[in-house]
């Protein structure tokens, strides 16, 4: 017979699946403890800022009222940059402001929040611990072990991120591929709050995000953002492994070509850096999500590999929050019934799948196949720039009709036609 | 805008360090037969690796920002990379 668990639920990491799950299950009566490494909650996180928030919202029905938000994103682009020209989408649209249905960021306020509203809802929030093992006996789950000491609960929750060391070094999950990871690079860049508002085109309070693709990475799978805070800017690149490697590119490198491009130094100028950070990105979509659940153990957020980049919107924190909401399910239903087996706490994948994470990850589990595409970093950004050139560069030589421009730009750009429909087919069915 | 270099660009981040642990250990000639040892230096965002004039990979384990890219780009056994203990590496304070 085991001992008697300390907790009822053990939850590894204060990030935003963590945070989710422990305040849903201590506000259902359940004794929770919250571990985190960082000196303070949150302190090792990182995102690159965009928060979609509806789940949040769920969770808390105050969110836009009382969470440290820095802006509501009513303005999104997305834009092609090259290395002398750029192509963007521009979409600005008065409901996302009024809904808020984007904001941006910065985990070093909102995760305290979020550690303090799991506080105010009686749990245990334990940082500056590092866990370093799952308590494991006859093959179960039964709580973790940090040091010296062994903390059990009747279930354990895995939201210790991208690494998701507890479950791998527990041989309950793979470890990630390289062409399924991506490395952020991101610095926080602070402007006057005017002086942003004036270059994004925003009014107070609301703000712009910018996915950027193509010469931001040279080529490299990937892109760029560039997200606006109240009193700063979000600004980084994103990097797939296989990629990166393969072409010999030091991240560092291509990080600071694309704070240098015209394009971003335009935006950044006078700016003072605040903070230089980075993190691994979970890119495999669907196929690496894998089990999330084992005897005693649920795994949520990026530990379980929960992101979907469509390389027009790029998710991980709601993910992890609607996570969150369908483990804190599953695992009250379990402690409830006694059942704590993988069966017992099955309820947490059912679900997950009906809900908004299951169903997106369904959605878009050819995404990141078709976003290895290489002609999305390297081609089309110079092709839709050389057909416009043919159209506003004016120089005295006769115009052509639209059609022979299109054609024109395609030959010149060496993709031929066949391949153009066939990536634009693949692209709509994988987005 | 141009950052400053690596070492002054960290300069601006909390690290509490730990001085009596690194969270990191290399294994060198596995990283050097392996191609790791190129793969970790182009890649990690803080520097923290470096080719010593005698061939081998220093490591700066003190400027260390935690993502763990350098172990996903390893050969299996040519790096040891944990977090480190608790309360100690870098803190962010934006993130």
């Amino acid at each position: 017979m085991s001992a008697e668990p300390d907790f009822d639920v053990i939850v590894v990491g204060a990030g935003v699946a963590g945070c989710i799950t422990a305040y849903q299950l201590a506000g259902r009566g359940l004794s929770v403890a919250l571990i985190d490494r960082g000196e303070t909650p949150g302190a090792k996180n990182l995102s690159g800022g965009v928060l979609y928030t509806h789940p949040l919202q769920q969770v808390f029905p105050d969110f836009l009222q009382t969470a440290p938000i820095e802006r509501r994103i009513s303005r999104n682009q997305i834009c092609f940059l090259n290395q002398d020209s750029s192509v963007a989408i521009d979409y600005r649209d008065a409901r996302l402001d009024r809904d808020g249905t984007a904001v941006s960021v910065l985990r070093g306020r909102l995760d305290p929040w979020l550690a303090e509203r799991c506080e105010d809802a009686g749990v245990l929030v334990m940082p500056g611990v590092r866990v370093d093992s799952l308590l494991i006996e006859d093959g179960r789950v039964v709580g973790v072990v940090a040091g010296e000491d062994e903390l059990r609960a009747r279930v354990t929750v895995a939201a210790d991120g991208v690494n998701s060391f507890l479950a791998r070094d527990a041989g309950l999950r793979p470890a990630p591929q390289p062409h399924q990871l991506a490395v952020g690079v991101k610095a926080v860049v602070q402007l006057p709050s005017d002086i942003i508002e004036a270059r994004f085109g925003v009014d107070a309070l609301e703000g712009a995000a910018i996915a950027v693709v193509g010469d931001c990475t040279r080529g490299v799978g990937g892109g760029g953002f560039i997200y606006t805070n109240q009193g700063s800017i979000s600004v980084g690149v994103v990097l797939r492994l296989d990629d990166l490697t393969a072409k010999g590119l030091r991240s560092t490198e291509v990080f600071d070509g694309f704070l240098d491009h015209p394009y971003t130094e335009r935006l950044l100028r006078g700016g003072e850096l605040l903070e230089y950070g980075c993190h691994l990105v979970a890119e495999g979509g669907q196929a690496m999500v894998g089990e999330l659940v084992h005897h005693g153990l649920v795994i949520v957020g990026d530990a379980a590999g929960m992101t979907i980049n469509t390389g027009l919107t790029v998710r991980g924190m709601d993910l992890a929050a609607g996570a969150a909401i369908a483990a804190a399910v599953g695992v009250a239903e379990a402690i409830e019934t006694g059942d704590v087996t993988a069966a017992g706490l099955a309820g947490y994948p059912k679900a997950l799948a009906a809900g908004f994470v299951g169903q997106d990850l369904q959605t878009y589990a050819r995404a990141p196949k078709f976003l290895e595409n290489p002609r999305m970093y390297e081609s089309y950004g110079p092709l839709l720039a050389d057909a416009l050139h043919q159209v506003f560069g004016l120089d005295g030589s006769a115009r052509k009709p639209l059609r022979r421009v299109a054609m024109d730009a395609l030959k010149g750009s060496g993709i031929g036609v066949g391949t153009i429909v066939k990536d634009a087919w693949q692209g709509a069915r994988a987005l | 805008m141009k950052l400053p270099p690596i070492e002054a660009r960290l300069a601006g981040n909390r690290f509490v360090l730990d001085e009596e642990e690194s969270h990191i250990e290399i294994d060198q000639e596995l990283a050097r037969s392996t191609g790791t040892a190129e793969r970790i230096i182009a890649c990690c965002p803080a520097g923290v690796y470096s080719r010593r004039p005698d061939g081998e990979v220093a490591v700066e384990y003190a400027a260390c920002l935690e993502c763990g890219t350098c172990l996903a780009v390893s050969s299996p056994g040519a790096l040891r990379w944990r977090y480190p203990r608790g309360g100690f590496g870098v803190q962010y304070r934006e993130g």
